[in-house]
């Protein structure tokens, strides 16, 4: 394998800033100082990669992986998916974790204080690695929308939390992912952290009627891009990409 | 106008929320039976190679209040500054060693710890050694893009003198932010590494 350069530049107007009053808790746990800009050295541009024997059966099942007594309440779909670099490559061993409420909007936390009932059949969370082509995809159930205490009538769309390793620490990535035609959605403090119109919508999955599971379960595309890397130039040749 | 560019643009970043630990550490909060173990709670087995060293610390608001519901993840050289990657391209790293690691801050105390070796020296860009040192990354809720920074440690003045993105540090006084104070613990050396989000102790935060 050949060696490649650094990563492309975070786009730091394409990312929410750190400081956005909107969300309350972002004003006390925001830096001030400009971050001290680091083209990446090789503490960087590794990272950890996670095998398939990490990895359960039912990892990527949240309709069965905490089942008690049956299945949970609510709207069974699947997640599907890429995860591609900048430059549209896939990105293959790419570790997803994800989790998310219940139907009724209630996460399985021992902080979390929402009144929705709590399902006994639903732990909420799962992950999965990508395969040769960057793809993966899980099972679970449409979480709800839920109050949040930022201002006095806030509510969360429905999302749900990815967290994703690519192939080198520069790449690690928290983000959510939202479903199409969800009105909250442009009336969500947090969404509206993202400055751009087309970055949030970056960030919403598509309901793909072809993918469904017909008498099953609906389901939903959510392609996720991380950084990607610049070619090198090896003698008269440009590599790694 | 102009041809159009193919690349695409990197997924923006959320928040993790206050509830990141159901998808990273279940068994943490009580979710059991999903899977075995959290990822990331063990970095040093018996066969590791390398000083054995305890880094532990807080994460504090701009209020001075540390933060109890943060996840804090660590990526570092083995003892002879290589990593456990398929991207190390120098040479192969000790294979008991992993090099990551993943702790949620305490929801009482705030306070998080791993059990580690210290790092070897790895090279900069340009050839010249880094200071040994090991690469932090923290989320929590309020924090909507995961922030990097790194720890170098308190009895290494003469390297850390000499390390390159050390030097890049303009107001030298914020150098101190990333140096880690080594003490003792049980006969096990520990080194508290505190991180500021903000106000006058602000970490020197980087983006790489």
């Amino acid at each position: 394998m050949s060696d490649q350069g650094s990563f492309y530049q975070r786009d730091r107007n394409w990312h929410p800033a750190a400081f956005t009053p909107q969300y309350k808790t972002s004003v006390l746990r925001s830096p001030q100082y400009p971050l001290l800009s680091l083209d990446n050295t090789i503490s960087e541009m590794t990272g950890p990669r996670f095998g398939h024997n990490k990895i359960g059966p039912l990892d990527n099942d949240l309709i069965r992986n905490f089942a008690k007594t049956g299945d949970p309440i609510g709207q069974r779909i699947i997640v599907y998916g890429r995860v591609l670099d900048e430059n549209a490559r896939p990105v293959p061993g790419a570790l997803l974790e994800f989790w998310q409420a219940n139907a009724g909007g209630r996460y399985r936390h021992k902080k979390e204080t929402y009144l929705a009932a709590i399902d006994p059949n639903f732990g909420g969370c799962g992950r999965a690695i990508t395969d040769e082509e960057g793809r993966y995809w899980f099972r679970t159930i449409k979480p709800g929308a839920y109050p949040w205490p930022n201002g006095v009538n806030d509510w969360r769309p429905a999302h749900i939390h990815f967290s994703v390793f690519g192939h080198a620490f520069a790449q690690r990535l928290i983000t959510q992912m939202y479903f199409e035609g969800d009105p909250m959605i442009w009336q969500c403090p947090i969404v509206s952290t993202i400055p751009d119109k087309a970055g949030i919508e970056q960030l919403i999955a598509a309901l793909d009627r072809n993918a469904t599971l017909p008498m099953d379960s609906l389901a939903y595309k959510f392609d996720i891009v991380l950084r990607g890397r610049r070619s090198t130039m090896f003698e008269n040749r440009m590599e790694g990409n | 106008m102009v041809q159009k560019l193919t690349t695409l643009k990197e997924s923006p970043s959320q928040t993790a929320g206050p509830y990141i630990h159901i998808g990273a550490t279940p068994n943490w909060v009580e979710i059991t039976g999903v899977w075995e173990e959290d990822l990331g709670l063990v970095l040093v087995g018996p066969d590791t190679k390398g000083e054995q060293v305890i880094i532990k610390g807080r994460v504090f608001d701009g209020s001075g209040t540390p933060l109890k519901d943060a996840l804090i993840e660590i990526w570092q050289a083995d003892a002879d500054g290589l990593y456990n990657s398929p991207e190390e391209k120098r040479g192969k790293a000790d294979p008991n060693f992993v090099g990551w690691g993943r702790q949620p801050t305490d929801g009482i105390t705030g306070e998080y710890r791993f059990e580690t070796i210290k790092p070897g020296r790895v090279p900069y860009k340009d050839g010249r050694p880094m200071a040994p040192h090991i690469t932090f990354w923290i989320v929590a809720r309020g924090i909507n893009i995961g922030l990097h920074t790194r720890l170098y440690f308190s009895d290494e003045e003469a390297a850390n003198a000499q390390c390159p993105v050390l030097a890049r540090i303009e107001h030298k006084h914020r150098v101190q932010t990333l140096i880690a104070i080594r003490g003792e613990e049980n006969g096990l050396p520990t080194y508290t590494f505190d991180i500021h989000l903000q106000g006058e102790k602000e970490t020197v935060f980087f983006d790489i």
